[in-house]
């Protein structure tokens, strides 16, 4: 909360800033009796963000690497003993410490040591608070004071404003790459160490998954419950029942909603679709489970089939339920873009709709409908909370769909929930199945985006 | 006119497309289908939530306890008094065992209001243990249920006199997360999903617009923005679950922020749904026509001029719905929670930015995985509120768009 | 102005409308509450091509769309007044509009060939009619139809690539002979040269003459020149009524309405 009043103080100043550039932009301007270069309006954003910006700075810096500056002089603190711990060890070491100074207690008997780490936890961090807001306000005041300074009627202060701002639009669009460049490297960092420990051929080839027996007898190595095939296998499975349901009700739907439906029809019926892609995937997921499952298991007892209560199905289904909606309106939007021309001239040779449809407008429009269902078919590879509350954690390797699968995103939530040995290859077999996942939808998804800016391009 | 054969082959070619339409009208109505009856589901499992059943009995407030502010015990000897006849111990866990355990918190609170009740006698509403509810709100009959014999006895007894009643159910409204179902609420969940609202929303939708201002308005067509195009439009249709996984790594085992924190999960939702907003803000941008830039332009507006005064405010209904829709999305998203720990079993109510927090859809994943029948109906519950507050949010950008939208 | 002043549309309809091979009567066509065709009636003749004029949305697109029920396919469009061909009502209930447009086949304004090879472009027709009984009999209708359309020698060793590929002038060539395959009676052209180029124009212009021999043609043209020189018959209208009709020679040199004189002597348009 000391935080807020500190960025008040800083918001507070930059308003200071703007009110004082504008004041001296009309004086000075006055005094030289010569009329400024810009509005006063310029002037004062001036001051204002060269007041405001550098105390940002100052402040985000110390947001991002406060816990790591103040984590490593605790351990340097920390007796040589506890300093050498294997990284593991110092990271529950560190969060008794920390637990200790909020005043919370700790999982061990409180020694010496430990309280004189959590003292100095608790001072550095003290100390950063004190420092920072210094800090930052040092900035702020002396900003505003060197621009205050270079207020003059000759200076060009809305192109320097507008260069300044411009940056910043620059500095926000590079987040994207930023974010992708995050997301790859951290996969591919755990996925590396991981790969140390568990060979990759073992992984991307091998037939048995099970982390947790590897845990146990993690003397005897490891490398044979981390084949993940079991999990692609899944994946597929699910994914392939999803797109069994998906893909004709979505495309027809499409179809019909394009085509046959009167205008009045569809903008009741369309709006409702959506609604589909607006539940929260946890709602299917509880849907799947409490109601699906167990009707798809009784009806499979009836007709004397051992569904499992966790089947691939019931996930499957669902996940096709909630996947009709991206199918649909893709195909709605790449049929609706194929020219009316074209119907036309079939209708006009004396094709009956449903001839025009199959015959003319569904060939015209398949590169986008296939890059539809491509992007469909990476949502249903990376949907999780489906398959976690519906389908099981068992790997089986199977094709049946009355069976219980597990797929890769089980297998990462199951493997990073809970208490977590932190580099054990078990939570790094996340990440690795993370970036498996990760360049799986990404080739998707670049695919999926070519044709369809193809088939766009053929018809603008 | 028409020969014979032409006549047969079209009576062939109508019936194939009457077939042809009739497919695509049973696959709307399959669409249809399937969202009624999830719908029905939720909410014919969940209504029932909002009451709660109570059992009203005569408390004696008597100073002793109170002073020592053993109110559970007040609960006891009133649940005593009115079964005098149950007397073994056992017997008598089994009594209290109709009463649920958080009953007592109702009686300090009437103390602390009034410390006048002090030695008197009242006829006090107290909450019924989940096993009573379900029993009352005919869930589970009292056999099937959790009940013993002589508690269903108890309870049959209670219900002649009149004295269990259905009232409604503000602690599921108020309280946090509870191992017991009838002091489980969401009112922790919702202030976590608010929390992390608020810092989506205040970052996302800056950067978001800032991005697409500049991609629209002043970035040069060349490999670099192109690359950055590129970037949003996959960042877009990644796995929500990897955004996850790139929280755990970034924030939580890089720049050790904590656990469960709102704020982490807000950054994490954040970088989730920029790429959507991006998109939708720069399909605004691109909505207003180019005559308007270049008749400001003509005037001598400078390019910051042109989009502020000008471009940004007609864009802005389009960018608005768009902000909308993307944080409605993201209000309801679990997965990338579920990594950076917003999954654990949290009983207070988040006050900051920084404390340990859940959000609804995590809280309705954790009850949905809960054994007791109370809580598929407040699962189901907590699914009506988050859906609600989903259509809430989607209503308003429907009445944005419809009163701001322009034609041009 | 009172347009319909009488006098000029003596022409435009035959004493016995069984006569005609395409016979419209009192035919009113509304959009919604407008109202875009008032009360025209004309009869058109066998193996002539009748050209349609007037200034941009007068009305005589929609009532070529009217002869084959293109306008059915719009939501909101409402016809009355009666349509006959070959003496019989196009616009009774028990008549199948998908059988009345392979009777009476369509050419359109822009060239619209399907993004199929071009011989399914002309064979699409005839398969959907079901007109040939072996795949040699299919190829038989394509060469025709392509020879018909004068196009065949430009395509007969491309005949399996795209239609699209075409210039074009060739794609609507292609248009029309993809037309000519269902062997229709009628052939209605909406400004079918506007966007080809003089040349393309010309060639197109040739073969309309050359089709006049085996199908009643109905032409719809913003230029009064093509319909100087490929119609027998011409029709002027003007904000949803036919002004005048009569033969391509008389209408061009001696207008009678004061209206038709106005537009060919280029003062509005």
């Amino acid at each position: 909360m000391q935080l807020i009043a500190l960025v008040a103080t800083l918001l507070l100043l930059s308003a200071v800033g703007f009110h004082l550039g504008r004041r001296r932009a009309a004086a000075r301007s006055a005094a030289a009796d010569r009329r400024p270069h810009s509005l006063p309006v310029y002037y004062g954003s001036y001051v204002a963000l060269w007041s405001g910006l550098p105390a940002l700075v100052v402040l985000l810096g110390w947001l991002a690497f406060e816990p790591l500056v103040v984590r490593s002089l605790v351990v340097d603190s920390l007796p040589l003993v506890a300093r050498e711990l294997p990284p593991e060890r110092l990271g529950l070491l560190m969060n008794d410490v920390r637990n200790l100074a909020a005043g919370v207690v700790t999982s061990r008997d409180v020694d010496p040591e430990m309280a004189a780490a959590a003292e100095t936890y608790l001072r550095l961090k003290r100390l950063g608070a004190v420092a920072v807001a210094v800090l930052s306000l040092a900035a702020a005041i002396g900003g505003l004071g060197l621009a205050l300074r270079r207020v003059r009627p000759d200076l060009r202060a809305r192109n320097a404003v507008e260069r300044l701002v411009e940056r910043l639009l620059i500095g926000a669009s590079t987040i994207a790459i930023f974010t992708t460049v995050g997301i790859v490297l951290s996969l591919l960092f755990e996925s590396i160490r991981f790969f140390n420990a568990v060979p990759i051929h073992h992984f991307l080839f091998g037939l048995e998954w099970s982390p947790q027996t590897a845990i146990r007898s993690d003397q005897v190595g490891s490398s044979g419950a981390f084949g993940a095939v079991p999990l692609f296998a899944g994946t597929f499975l699910i994914s392939l029942i999803a797109m069994a349901v998906a893909m004709p009700v979505g495309l027809l739907s499409a179809i019909y909603m394009a085509e046959y439906a009167p205008r009045r029809m569809r903008a009741i019926i369309k709006p409702l679709l959506e609604v589909l892609a607006g539940i929260p995937t946890v709602v299917y997921g509880f849907f799947a489970a409490l109601t699906v499952a167990p009707f798809l298991r009784d009806a499979g007892t009836m007709l004397g089939l051992g569904v499992s209560s966790e089947s691939a199905l019931a996930a499957g289904v669902v996940m096709g339920i909630m996947i009709i909606p991206y199918v649909s309106s893709i195909a709605d939007d790449v049929i609706t873009a194929v020219p009316r021309s074209l119907r036309e001239a079939s209708l006009g040779l004396g094709a009956t709709r449903s001839e025009t449809i199959r015959q003319v407008v569904v060939p015209a429009a398949l590169p986008g409908i296939v890059g539809g269902l491509l992007l469909a078919v990476s949502r249903a590879i990376g949907e999780t909370m489906i398959v976690v509350m519906a389908a099981g954690m068992a790997a089986n390797l199977t094709a049946n769909p009355f069976e219980t699968v597990t797929t890769v995103t089980v297998q990462i939530v199951t493997l990073l929930v809970g208490d977590q040995e932190f580099d054990s290859p078990k939570t790094l077999a996340a990440f690795a199945l993370g970036l498996v996942l990760f360049l799986v939808t990404l080739a998707l998804n670049v695919a999926a985006l070519q044709v369809v800016k193809r088939f766009r391009e053929q018809y603008d | 006119m028409i020969d014979e054969r032409t006549a047969r082959r079209l009576a062939r070619r109508h019936a194939a497309e009457r077939r042809f339409k009739l497919y695509g009208m049973a696959s709307v109505a399959v669409a249809l289908a399937f969202l009624v009856a999830l719908l029905v589901t939720i909410v014919g499992k969940g209504y029932t939530a909002f009451a709660q059943t109570g059992i009203a009995v005569e408390v004696s407030f008597d100073a002793g306890p109170v002073k020592e502010g053993d109110f559970a015990g007040l609960v006891k000897s009133a649940l005593a008094a009115r079964f005098p006849e149950v007397t073994a111990r056992n017997d008598k866990r089994e009594l209290f065992g109709l009463i649920s355990s958080g009953a007592d918190r109702v009686l300090r609170d009437m103390v602390q209001d009034d410390p006048g009740l002090i030695g008197q006698r009242r006829v006090v509403t107290l909450l019924a243990s989940d096993d009573v509810d379900m029993v009352f709100k005919g869930h589970v009959t009292a056999e099937s249920g959790r009940l013993t014999a002589r508690q269903a006895e108890w309870l049959a007894s209670l219900r002649q006199t009149g004295a269990v009643s259905l009232g409604f159910n503000t602690t599921f409204f108020t309280a946090g997360d509870s191992r017991e179902p009838e002091l489980a609420g969401v009112g922790g969940a919702v202030v976590g999903s608010l929390f992390a609202m608020v810092v989506t929303l205040c970052l996302a939708f800056p950067l978001g617009v800032s991005t697409a201002v500049y991609l629209e308005e002043f970035a040069p067509k060349n490999r670099w923005t192109e690359l950055i195009e590129v970037n949003i439009n996959n960042l877009a249709a990644v796995p929500s679950i990897v955004f996850g996984l790139l929280g755990l790594a970034l924030f939580l085992n890089f720049l050790n922020m904590p656990r469960s924190a709102p704020l982490v999960g807000g950054l994490v939702l954040t970088l989730m749904s920029l790429p959507v907003i991006i998109i939708a803000s720069r399909a605004a941008l691109k909505a207003v026509p180019p005559s308007i830039r270049e008749a400001a332009r003509g005037l001598g507006a400078s390019r910051l001029q042109v989009v502020t005064h000008h471009v940004l405010p007609l864009a802005m209904p389009g960018i608005l719905t768009g902000t909308i829709i993307a944080t409605a999305h993201a209000i309801g998203e679990t997965a990338p929670l579920l990594m950076i720990g917003m999954v654990a079993f949290i009983v207070d109510i988040p006050a900051g930015f920084l404390d340990p927090a859940t959000v609804l859809p995590v809280q309705v994943y954790l009850w949905a995985d809960s054994p007791e029948r109370a809580f598929v109906e407040r699962t189901s519950a907590a699914i009506m509120i988050l859906l609600a507050f989903l259509a809430v949010m989607n209503l308003l950008a429907i009445v944005l768009r419809k009163k701001f939208e322009r034609r041009w | 102005m009172n347009v319909a002043s009488k006098p000029a549309l003596d022409q435009a309809t035959l004493d016995d409308r069984r006569l005609a091979k395409v016979s419209a009567r009192d035919v009113d066509v509304f959009y919604g509450a407008k109202q875009a065709l008032k009360s025209v009636s004309i009869d058109i003749r066998p193996n002539e091509v009748t050209a349609l004029i007037g200034p941009s949305g007068c009305g005589k697109s929609t009532f070529l769309r009217c002869l084959n029920r293109m306008n059915d396919l719009i939501e909101s469009c409402r016809v009355a007044g009666s349509i006959w061909l070959d003496g019989e009502d196009i616009y009774t209930s028990g008549l199948d509009p998908v059988q009345l447009r392979a009777r009476v086949g369509m050419v359109f304004q822009k060239p619209n060939p399907f993004p199929k090879t071009i011989y399914d472009n002309v064979a699409y027709g005839p398969r959907i009619h079901g007109l040939a009984r072996s795949r040699a009999e299919l190829d038989e209708i394509v060469m025709t139809s392509l020879e018909k359309a004068g196009l065949i020698d430009e395509v007969k060793d491309r005949l399996q690539e795209q239609g699209t590929g075409l210039s074009g002038g060739q794609q609507q060539r292609l248009c029309i002979a993809r037309a000519i395959a269902v062997s229709p009676e009628v052939i209605l052209m909406d400004e079918p040269c506007s966007a080809l180029d003089p040349i393309a124009t010309a060639k197109v212009e040739e073969l309309i003459d050359e089709l006049r021999q085996r199908f009643t043609i109905v032409i719809v043209t913003h230029s009064m020149q093509q319909a100087a020189r490929v119609s027998q018959r011409t029709g002027f209208f003007h904000l949803g009524e036919l002004v005048e009709c009569g033969e391509t020679e008389q209408i061009f040199t001696n207008p009678r309405h004061k209206l038709t004189q106005g537009y060919i002597t280029g003062r509005f348009g």
